[in-house]
Formats: C-alpha cells, sequence, structure tokens
C-alpha cells in the first residue's frame, strides 16, 4: 500500500461534553517522520484531541485520519499504527514493571527476544533496570512515569503520540527521552505527536500548534512562531551606548536606542548574520555582545495573552487535572 | 492459524496473565477466600447443624447439614470471586490501566474472554485449596470427586466471570460496584440452594431458584461431590447432565454478552 504523505490528517474536529466544547473545530495535518508539538494551556483541547486520534474518544464531528486510515471507521487498523503515552497514569500497579512491559509486548505482538533486548535497553534508558523486578505500587511518581515512557516505545509505532511525557522528570531523563525520540524519527521514520507545557521542549518540535479554548490560534515551526511576536534583537554593552544606539541605527537603518547606561538594543530580522558586521564596523567600541530572541513564552503570552507558567503553576489547576485525570479513564 | 487468529489467542493470554499474577499475588485476597469459607462453614454450618433437620429427606435418613452445605460453599466462593473479578473492570478504568488495554490493536472480545478465562483459572486455583475443607464437612477426597469439582468451577467461573464482566464494561463509577453486590450477588448466592435445599419452598421463591444461574451450579458441585452411596444425595435435584448443560448454556451466553458490552465503549 502507497504511503500517504501525512501522518495525521484532521479537518473541523469538533468535541463536545454536553455544554463544553473542548475540540472546536480544529484542522491541521502532520507530516510523516515529523516531530509536531501541541501547545496549550490546561483544558485546551490537547488531551481531548489525542484521544480522537487514537480511537478512545469519538469526535462529535469533523473528520481524522491516521496513517490513511479513518479514525472513526478504522480504529483497528489506526490502533495498529500508534503509540501513546497517557497524561495520566496506565499502568497496573499490582505488577512488577517488567510484567507491565510484558503484558504491553503481548498486547502489540513483540517476540519475545526482541521483547527481551528492548525492555532491558529501555529500562536502561529511563534507569529502571534495578527496580525492573519491583511491584509498580512501589514506585515514585516520577519512576512511574519513566515506566510508562519506557512502554510506550517498546513497540515501533508508525505515529507515537506523547501527552506531556516529561512532566515532573528530572533534567538528565529528559533529556535521555529526547534523544531516543529522535533517534526513534532519524532511524524509523516515526512521526511524533506530542504535548508539552515546557518551552524549551516545545522548541525541539519541527512545528507546533498553539491551542486555546480548543482552537488552533496559531501553527508553524518555533522560528516562524517567534517571528510573530516580535523580531530579534542585539543587546550590547558599551561606555557610549547612546552615541553607538544613534550610529548604529544611521548606518544599517535598524531601530536601536539605549537601553540603560553603558547599554544599548539593536532590533534586527537575523541577529546571527547581523552580528559579525557589527562587531568588524565597531571594533574596540563594544565591551559585550548577546543576541535576544523571543522565546515561546512570549509567543504564549502574545497569542493567548496568558503566562502559561502560570497556568501550570496554579494549584487548583494541578487540582482539576488530578481529579480529571482519574475520571477520565 | 491466521494472523487475526494469532493476535487474537495472544490478547486471551496476555490478560488471563495478568489476571492470574494478580490474584496470585494478593495475600489479603488468599485470606479472605480462605477465611470466609471457613467463617461460613464453622458459624453458621455448625449451629444449623446441631439445631435443625431436614424436612425434605425421610427421617431415617442421617443427612449432615456440613456435608449438604459444603458445595454450596464451594459454589459461594466462586460466585463471589467471579463477579469481584469481573466487576474489577471498574478499577482497572478507574486507575487508568483499562486505556492502555481499549488502545491497543486487539479485538475487544478477546479482552472480555480473556478475562473470563483468567477468572475460570482463579477459581479453580481457589477451589483446589478449599477442597482440603472437604473432610471437615464429613465429605470423602478422591480424585474424581477434585476432577469434577474443578471442572465445575471453571465453567462456573468462566460464565459468572462474564456476567461481572458485562455489567461493569459500560459502568462509570465505584458505586456501582457496590450496588452489584447488594443487588445481584447476594441474591443469587441466597436463592442458590447454598444454605438449604430448593424443594417444598413456596411456588414464588421455587420460581426465583429457577432463573438463578448459581442454583445449577452448586447443584452441580453436589452432583459431583457426593459419592454414590452417600445419603446426602437425596438432596441433588437436577441429573448432572442437566446442570452442566444450563451452565454451559449460560456461560456462552454471558460471554458473547460480556464481549459485546466491552465493544464500542468510550473510555
Ligand atoms: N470526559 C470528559 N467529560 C467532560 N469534560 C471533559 C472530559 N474530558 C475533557 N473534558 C473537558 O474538555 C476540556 C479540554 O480538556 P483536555 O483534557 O483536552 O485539556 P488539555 O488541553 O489536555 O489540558 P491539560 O493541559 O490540563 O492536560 C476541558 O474543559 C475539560 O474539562
Ligand atoms: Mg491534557
Amino acid at each position: 500500500m502507497a504511503q500517504p504523505e501525512w501522518a495525521v490528517e484532521v479537518e473541523h474536529l469538533v468535541r463536545r461534553f454536553g455544554p463544553v466544547e473542548a475540540v472546536a473545530d480544529v484542522s491541521f495535518q502532520v507530516r510523516r517522520g515529523e516531530i509536531f508539538g501541541f501547545l496549550g494551556p490546561n483544558g485546551a483541547g490537547k488531551s481531548t484531541t489525542i484521544k480522537i486520534l487514537a480511537t478512545l474518544l469519538r469526535a462529535t464531528s469533523g473528520r481524522a485520519l491516521l496513517a490513511g486510515f479513518d479514525v472513526a471507521t478504522q480504529p483497528t487498523q489506526v490502533r495498529r499504527s500508534i503509540g501513546i503515552v497517557f497524561q495520566d497514569h496506565s499502568l497496573d500497579d499490582r505488577l512488577t514493571a517488567w510484567e507491565n512491559l510484558y503484558f504491553h509486548a503481548l498486547l502489540y505482538g513483540v517476540g519475545r527476544d526482541e521483547f527481551t533486548d528492548r525492555a532491558q535497553a529501555l529500562l536502561a534508558m529511563v534507569d529502571l533496570l534495578d527496580r525492573r523486578d519491583d511491584v509498580v505500587r512501589t514506585f515514585s511518581g516520577g519512576m512511574r512515569r519513566r515506566l510508562e515512557i519506557a512502554r510506550g516505545l517498546l513497540h515501533a509505532p508508525a505515529v507515537l503520540f506523547l501527552d506531556e511525557p516529561t512532566v515532573g522528570l528530572d533534567p538528565q531523563t529528559r533529556s535521555a527521552i529526547w534523544q531516543h525520540v529522535r533517534r526513534l524519527r532519524d532511524e524509523r521514520g516515526v512521526t511524533v505527536f506530542m504535548t508539552t507545557h515546557y518551552m524549551d521542549e516545545a522548541d525541539h518540535c519541527d512545528r507546533i500548534a498553539v491551542i486555546d479554548h480548543g482552537r488552533i490560534v496559531a501553527l508553524g515551526t518555533p522560528d516562524e512562531l517567534r517571528r510573530q511576536v516580535g523580531s530579534e534583537a542585539v543587546l550590547v554593552g558599551a561606555p557610549d551606548a547612546a552615541r553607538l544606539a544613534a550610529e548604529v541605527a544611521e548606518r544599517y537603518g535598524v531601530a536601536a536606542r539605549a537601553t540603560g547606561p553603558g547599554e544599548a538594543r539593536i532590533e534586527v530580522a537575523d541577529a546571527a548574520a547581523f552580528l559579525p558586521r557589527l562587531a568588524a564596523d565597531f571594533a574596540g567600541r563594544l565591551e559585550s555582545l548577546r543576541v535576544h530572541r523571543p522565546t515561546l513564552d512570549d509567543v504564549f503570552l502574545h497569542l493567548t495573552g496568558r503566562e502559561i507558567r502560570d497556568e501550570e503553576a496554579s494549584p487548583l489547576d494541578a487540582m482539576r487535572r488530578r481529579v480529571m485525570g482519574r475520571r477520565r479513564a | 492459524m491466521s494472523r487475526e487468529a494469532a493476535a487474537a489467542a495472544r490478547v486471551v493470554y496476555a490478560i488471563a496473565y495478568r489476571e492470574v499474577i494478580r490474584f496470585l499475588k494478593d495475600r489479603s485476597r488468599w485470606l479472605g477466600f480462605i477465611a470466609q469459607p471457613l467463617l461460613y462453614l464453622t458459624l453458621i454450618g455448625y449451629g444449623i447443624a446441631h439445631s435443625m433437620t431436614f424436612r425434605s429427606v425421610p427421617a431415617a435418613a442421617h443427612v449432615n447439614y456440613l456435608s449438604f452445605m459444603y458445595p454450596g460453599i464451594l459454589g459461594m466462593s466462586v460466585l463471589f470471586t467471579a463477579i469481584f473479578s469481573g466487576v474489577g473492570i471498574i478499577w482497572d478504568r478507574e486507575f487508568g490501566f483499562l486505556r492502555e488495554v481499549l488502545v491497543a490493536p486487539v479485538p475487544r472480545w478477546a479482552v472480555a474472554v480473556g478475562k473470563a478465562l483468567g477468572i475460570a483459572a482463579i477459581v479453580v486455583v481457589q477451589s483446589a485449596v478449599l477442597l482440603a475443607l472437604a473432610p471437615v464437612a464429613g465429605i470423602p477426597l478422591g480424585v474424581g470427586m477434585a476432577a469434577g469439582v474443578l471442572g465445575v468451577a471453571a465453567v462456573m467461573g468462566f460464565g459468572l466471570g462474564s456476567l461481572g464482566i458485562a455489567i461493569a464494561a459500560r459502568m462509570q463509577s465505584m458505586e456501582g460496584f457496590q450496588f452489584v453486590m447488594n443487588v445481584l450477588t447476594m441474591p443469587m448466592f441466597f436463592l442458590s440452594g447454598a444454605m438449604y435445599p430448593l424443594r417444598g419452598l413456596p411456588v414464588w421463591l421455587t420460581v426465583l431458584t429457577r432463573v438463578d444461574p448459581l442454583a445449577y451450579g452448586v447443584d452441580a458441585l453436589r452432583n459431583v461431590v457426593y459419592g454414590a452411596g452417600q445419603e446426602v444425595r437425596l438432596l441433588v435435584e437436577y441429573p448432572v447432565g442437566l446442570d452442566l448443560g444450563v451452565m454451559a448454556a449460560l456461560a456462552a451466553v454471558l460471554a458473547v454478552l460480556g464481549a459485546w458490552a466491552f465493544e464500542g465503549q468510550e473510555t
């Protein structure tokens, strides 16, 4: 069968829960082999969209294709094409880590030898090899999360869904997981569809959709999104900052101003290209040079009027999420 | 075997495997399934045995109430364990594990069947342990009798487990579990003939006992537990063929029902 060009195609997807419109007319496409990110505050509709794509929820209206299969009418083919790490816990906590993995391997038809090798390697990756025969009930939250990720990677799906995979994990583990995910993409062409709250993780994505109140409010590469918010800037340290700013503005036709004693800010489209020219032309008058690029935090604030980190930190939201997590099996 | 059939068989095995492992590890369940029959046999059985006689057997026959009760207690144990395990799906949903199963590329009927088979395996283990109580109830242990008990328990476990699955498949809350236990399981136990013989009863009660699936299971157990010469045989209700036929048919219907209830659910 010819491989479809798109790993995921979504057209006018809507999902209501009673009066709540969790997903409100969303359309987008994900390329094969792409790392695609969903960025949005709590309750934006990220998990709902993923569950529809994973055939766990029905759409109220609209259409979604996964690897060319319709999620509503060809659920088995879709399920055969995906792997998923849920946002909420989904381990059997009475089984050991190894038994959880073995169960997964049986469900997905991973052969015995293949299973042993991969399970060992994945447990090593998430640093749980020495706990493989311990019952999951005795694991900390972060350890459970790591095991869930290892399990999600155990079979080799065409499309891998990661719903806030690395929340609460330490930096080493996060970077190990990212390395693995990228290797999966590079070596096997796995498409990765993820949601995240971490801006630095969003930066790893090839493209990002910013979603708020069930709608996509922006879609593009991280750089494209940043450009929407404003240009890049070069921050200069110089004793005669004010004069320097004026000269720079005149010479290159860019916006430049002193932002304090001994400091100036120059707005440019492409800071990396501008830097060498500036350094050469003003050699001897510069004490320091720093590039400022808009962060995805800025992008998020600009698009939704809210700080994503505030939302994450809100204890009420955290509680709601826990409660919802338990109810939404 | 086709690829689909092989996959289905693997899933059935996986689900049954998990069910059995969970059971084997759970010490409190071991304690419970041993203590409960023991309590019934001693605290209720001895009491009744020493204070009452059967109306429905000839006065000359010496029928020991404990011998009468013992197969009923085996049946009770199978019933509670099977329904409890089947309804365990509610827990799986509550704790999120069910998603792992429902998102997998496996036929859902195979999930239901695997669970029912796992439950059958559990009640067989359980019944094997409870066979040790037979001498306490004045019933001699024998290989044929033991094999009969385990066979009947397997069929009962599969059918009653499927009933639990069918009930729980669409149930969203823990409260539902209490409801099932009180409104379904206890009456099934009371009406099964586990505690009293199902004869000489008022018509309304007789009708209810006839529609209780457990009654046929308990009767089948009596059929296989009592040796040919025992007087307590007088209290067996139906031929063993009828018991087994009813139970097998019921197990098949309930398995289909359980599998059906499991299809097409959202999470
Ligand atoms: N099963 C459900 N029943 C009722 N409402 C639901 C259900 N699942 C989700 N919702 C609602 O749909 C909206 C979107 O929820 P969703 O879980 O998709 O958000 P999210 O973007 O994943 O948020 P988070 O960052 O908190 O995970 C929320 O308002 C939520 O309350
Ligand atoms: Mg979510």
